[in-house]
């Protein structure tokens, strides 16, 4: 399977290493110097840029967290001028404030490389219709994928979300051949498509599918080729890092990580002490040549390890195994991150309920479902059954908004959802991977 | 026999607006047909008016004539004693059994107060109702 | 300011000699397409046929419905490797639109809509949160990408959460804002009902409706912004075909890319300027997808004199359709779609109403539907079930979310002959 770029793909590891520890170098001297933040955060942990020796001392860097972002909401932590920016993305917050994300023209293309790279890595070129239905927007899916396919020659379809029985008529008709989605979304449509008497496998001209922004297993890839004849790709990112960026390749072994644009590296999520390749741990990433927003040691949250051996494809970039898990307990929702801090924080603002909730999380079909419990104030009570329905649609609403994710809502009586002591146990997630 | 103590209510899709609720009474009317009970379920621009009638075959093709959609549904008809507590009674043996009650209404009859449910396994209720001493109507009990 | 001065500005012989170079290519390339070239061959007509840019009349009308026809690939003029994007939009029944773009497509359109925007004084140091529904729709990636090219910092913020649009542009210090104006109306309510204001805001670019002088008077005083008519529909690429300059005096419509004639509907005639008519456009540059005389269904005029801004033809607003299409909330709809997707559900009768209503400056289609008797189950949550499931083929075929209501049988008019199912209550915009 031919590489997007040869050269930096296959490139001896050694070469790579001094690559990374050239970039990083930089970045770390460059923030030191224009960073008040990074400078900050170095002269607090005690470490000069000239303490950075080999790649391997990058270990010696502070970390940074989400929080970091929503205390220096929105653009506090950019290290471009604002006329350089050309983008923002916006992405769920811990609380009331979203993450903000800028890009300069060169972060964009970055990016774009950085898939391009991916989706040849999956075998997907110039000649292939690739049909997007990620979200488009402020969400990074649809537009980082979008960028990507258009970027290596590819017909763009960009279906963006939802109306499932027009994006398999669009993909019947207009001969797509790759699909960019959710695994979860992927799925549906090929429950869908069987409704519809639509079979992927022989009325399509499907074949792989780049999928990702949620957990999914070996089991559900398994079950994807056999059921619907398409290969499927795991990418991973986070908007943070610019987006999804990185993928699988032909062999399906663990995601690449493109060393000369990230380094991963894989912690205790108790100690912040690193853990050696095979250990499995917290993924922090540091993103080495992002303009607009560095990320030196980003605290993402994922569970997984990473994988030293050299992959059979030829390319010379680490791998990461696909993601186990979160240290925290943020959701995803049909692809959209959820902390419950930001649902409580949507609960409190609204006068008609009591504060109280439960989160239910469930697989209906082959898509996540979310139901949020929430209990009327007794003094919000009414007799008229519309009444009701429309306090539940302001819940909805404002859910919705403050999620970007559709949720359901249950309303209970006033005093019948749990009480807790202590730490509160909101969540029921019951969905299987 | 738990058949005979199923009851058919009459159901009548309405839409949600002035003067519908009289043309089915009046329709009823002047067809000579009494109603025993009803009540009205409304969501947002149509409700269905359920009743409990005398001649339900009567009601229903004369409403029907009128260009009404109409059905029947399965109901069951409970005495309750008509004093606190009766309800209770009634609602407690359904809730021990796992039978949800999908709706209820209630007039009050001749000889008892009568609540009228639409529960998820109607021939259950009749026997655990029957089991635990409750007494339930036929069609012809009413009014 | 100008984007592309020559091209803006072009006029008189040059012009003439770019169009008639332009329609001569542009029918070779039509040729390419089997519909085109059979119509061109029983007429006789070729390139050679044009000797200057008003021989266009010679040439056949091409009807939305003859692109139904072509569906999904039909119309495309070059080998579908070179297709790098496809966009779709409604169509009169139940297949949408198709519409493909090659690599010089996409940089013709984004030149365009840079050419726009930078005429209404944008420059690279704006920032531009573009308010407008991704994915299918041209609206978004077509703005998106002209603002990029032009160097802006762009926010894809897309529709809805109207709250948040508005913390973006109070936080990001947003300049200027695309959206449509029923949705910059409605964002007005909400900033004044929030108790706040939008000071950093200075243009707002407005489209895919339409919308009047009183309209702009009352967004540009209550936002103090200045606002812009854009003008544009995906088979001609998308917005950019047209869209005014600072003197706000009519859109001006870009002449090396596309020959704009107004015609008589009924007639099919041409009129000319200040005489209302249907816009009927061929493209000059369109690669994957040349258009010949395309029957826009909109309704405007030519202007007769120069405008002071030195850019050439300008059409007036667009006054209204010569079909029944309607434009709800930016998107197009059939009233023919909406009867396709009613007759594919047999719980319902063939019997329906839609009306269509402004509220809080926003359209809503409320759409009537008779319940048929046999369908009805006696329970109320089966009704509920069936009023959402009508709501979702709709909302999956117009792409558009309406209020169904069920109503009793035999409750809705009857027609004779033509029926008149649509009651458009929102008056004077």
């Amino acid at each position: 399977m031919h590489s997007w770029d040869p050269r930096i793909e296959e490139m001896p590891k050694a070469e790579l290493e001094k690559v990374q520890y050239r970039l990083l170098k930089t970045l770390v001297y460059r923030l030191y110097s224009f960073s008040d933040f990074y400078h900050a955060r170095m002269k607090e942990a005690k470490v000069h840029p000239d303490d950075i020796k080999t790649l391997a001392d990058i270990r010696l860097l502070p970390f940074m967290y989400k929080s970091d972002l929503r205390d220096n909401y929105p653009d506090k932590l950019f290290c471009a001028p604002q006329n350089d920016l050309v983008r923002y993305h916006v992405s769920s917050g811990t609380t009331g404030k979203p993450t903000v994300v800028g890009y300069t023209q060169k972060d964009l293309d970055l990016w774009t490389t950085s898939l391009a790279r991916a989706l040849t890595s999956c075998g997907i070129g110039k000649g292939d219709v690739i049909q997007v239905s990620y979200g488009y927007g402020l969400f990074t899916g649809g537009l980082g994928l979008h960028y990507g396919a258009e970027r290596i020659g590819a017909t763009v379809l960009p279906t963006s979300v939802g109306n499932t029985e027009r994006q398999i008529e669009l993909m019947q008709d207009l001969k797509a051949t790759a699909i960019a989605c959710t695994p979860s979304y992927l799925i549906h449509i090929g429950e869908a498509a069987e409704r519809m008497g639509v079979s992927i496998q022989k009325d399509t001209q499907l074949r792989s599918a780049i999928i990702g922004a949620e957990p999914w297993s070996e089991t559900m890839r398994t079950r994807i080729y056999e059921t619907m004849g398409v290969r499927a790709y795991d990418i991973y990112g986070t908007s943070e890092i610019s987006g999804p960026m990185f993928s699988e390749c032909s062999e399906q072994k663990g995601i690449h990580i493109w060393g000369d644009i990230a380094i991963p590296e894989i912690i205790d999520p108790e100690t912040g002490e690193p853990l050696p390749p095979g250990e499995h741990g917290e993924l922090v990433m540091t993103v080495l040549q992002k303009e607009a927003l560095p990320m030196i040691r980003y605290r993402i949250g994922d569970l997984t390890q990473i994988l030293d051996e050299p992959c059979p494809c030829g390319r010379t970039h680490p791998r990461i195994q696909r993601i186990s898990g979160r240290v925290d307990d943020m959701l995803i929702i049909r692809g959209i991150n959820v902390f419950p801090s930001a649902v409580e924080h949507a609960i409190l603002s609204i006068p008609e309920l009591s504060g109280h909730f439960m989160i239910e999380v469930d697989r209906k079909g082959s898509l996540d479902d979310m139901l949020v419990r929430v209990e009327m104030a007794p003094e919000a009570l009414s007799d008229k059954i519309n009444d009701l329905i429309n306090i539940k649609r302001k819940v909805e609403h404002t859910l919705k908004n403050a999620l970007n994710v559709a949720v359901q809502v249950d309303l209970s009586e006033p005093g019948s959802l749990p009480r807790f002591e202590g730490k509160a146990k909101r969540v029921i997630d019951r969905r299987v991977f | 026999m738990q058949g005979e103590y199923i009851i058919k209510q009459i159901s009548i899709f309405s839409e949600n607006k002035p003067g519908r609720l009289a043309a089915i009474a009046e329709a009823l009317e002047k067809s000579n047909v009494n109603i025993y009970a009803f009540s009205i379920a409304e969501a947002n621009s149509f409700g269905v008016v359920r009743a409990l009638v005398d001649k339900p075959d009567d009601a229903r093709s004369v409403l029907e004539k009128l260009g009404f959609a109409v059905q029947f549904t399965d109901v069951i008809a409970v005495r309750m004693k008509d004093q606190p507590g009766g309800l209770h009674e009634v609602a407690q043996i359904l809730g021990d059994a796992g039978i949800n009650i999908e709706y209820a209404y209630a007039y009050s009859g001749r000889e008892a107060a009568v609540l009228i449910l639409r529960v998820s396994q109607a021939g259950e209720a009749i026997s655990k109702i029957q089991a635990a001493g409750g007494s339930l109507l036929r069609e012809s009990d009413l009014g | 300011m100008f984007w592309n001065k020559e091209m803006e500005t072009l006029r008189g012989k040059d012009l003439e000699e770019l169009q008639l170079k332009r329609l001569k290519w542009t029918i070779s390339q039509a040729e390419k397409v089997p519909f085109f070239k059979n119509k061109l061959r029983a007429e006789g007509l070729s390139a050679d046929s044009i000797h200057t840019p008003d021989d266009v009349r010679k040439l056949p009308f091409t009807y939305k419905t003859d692109l139904r026809e072509g569906y999904p690939f039909g119309f495309f003029a070059v080998p579908r490797r070179d297709i790098v994007r496809i966009h779709t939009t409604s169509g009169t029944t139940g297949k949408p639109t198709v519409v493909g773009y090659t690599r010089n497509d996409l940089a013709a359109w984004a030149d365009l809509i840079a050419r726009n925007l930078t005429m209404v004084g944008l420059t690279p140091e704006d920032t531009f949160q573009n308010a407008v529904n991704y994915g299918l729709f041209t609206g978004g990636l077509g703005f998106h990408y002209g603002a990029e090219l032009m160097g802006m910092m762009v926010i894809p913020s897309a529709t809805g959460n109207t709250k948040r649009q508005i913390e973006m542009i109070n936080d990001f210090g947003v300049t200027s804002i695309h959206c449509t104006p029923g949705y910059a109306l409605h964002i007005t309510e909400v900033v004044e009902q929030m108790g706040t204001s939008l000071p950093t805001l200075r243009i707002g670019v407005f489209g895919a409706e339409a919308w009047s002088e009183t309209m702009r008077q009352e967004l540009e005083s209550r936002l103090s912004i200045n606002a812009y008519d854009s003008y544009g529909m995906s088979e001609m690429f998308g917005p950019g075909v047209a869209f005014e300059c600072p003197e706000q005096n009519g859109l001006h419509i870009w002449e090396d890319c596309f020959l704009s004639e107004i015609i008589d509907p009924k007639t099919g005639e041409t009129l000319g300027p200040g005489e209302k008519g249907e816009l009927v456009i061929t493209s000059l540059s369109k690669e994957a997808m040349p258009l010949l005389r395309y029957r826009t269904g909109d309704i405007t005029m030519i202007l007769e004199d120069d405008c002071p801004c030195g850019r050439g033809r300008r059409i007036a607003r667009i006054m209204g359709r010569s079909d029944d299409m309607l434009v709800i909330r930016g998107i197009n709809v059939f009233p023919s779609q909406i009867e396709h997707v009613l007759l594919g559900i047999p719980e319902v009768g063939d019997q329906y109403m839609v009306y269509v209503d402004r509220k809080n400056h926003l359209d809503e289609m409320t759409i009537d539907v008779e319940m048929n008797r046999q369908a009805f189950s006696g329970e109320l949550d089966g009704l509920v079930g069936l009023q959402t499931m009508i709501s979702r083929k709709l909302h999956d075929a117009l792409s558009l979310r309406t209020t169904v209501r069920l109503v009793e049988p035999g409750s809705l008019p009857r027609f004779e002959g033509k029926a008149k199912r649509v009651v458009d209550r929102r008056g004077d915009l």
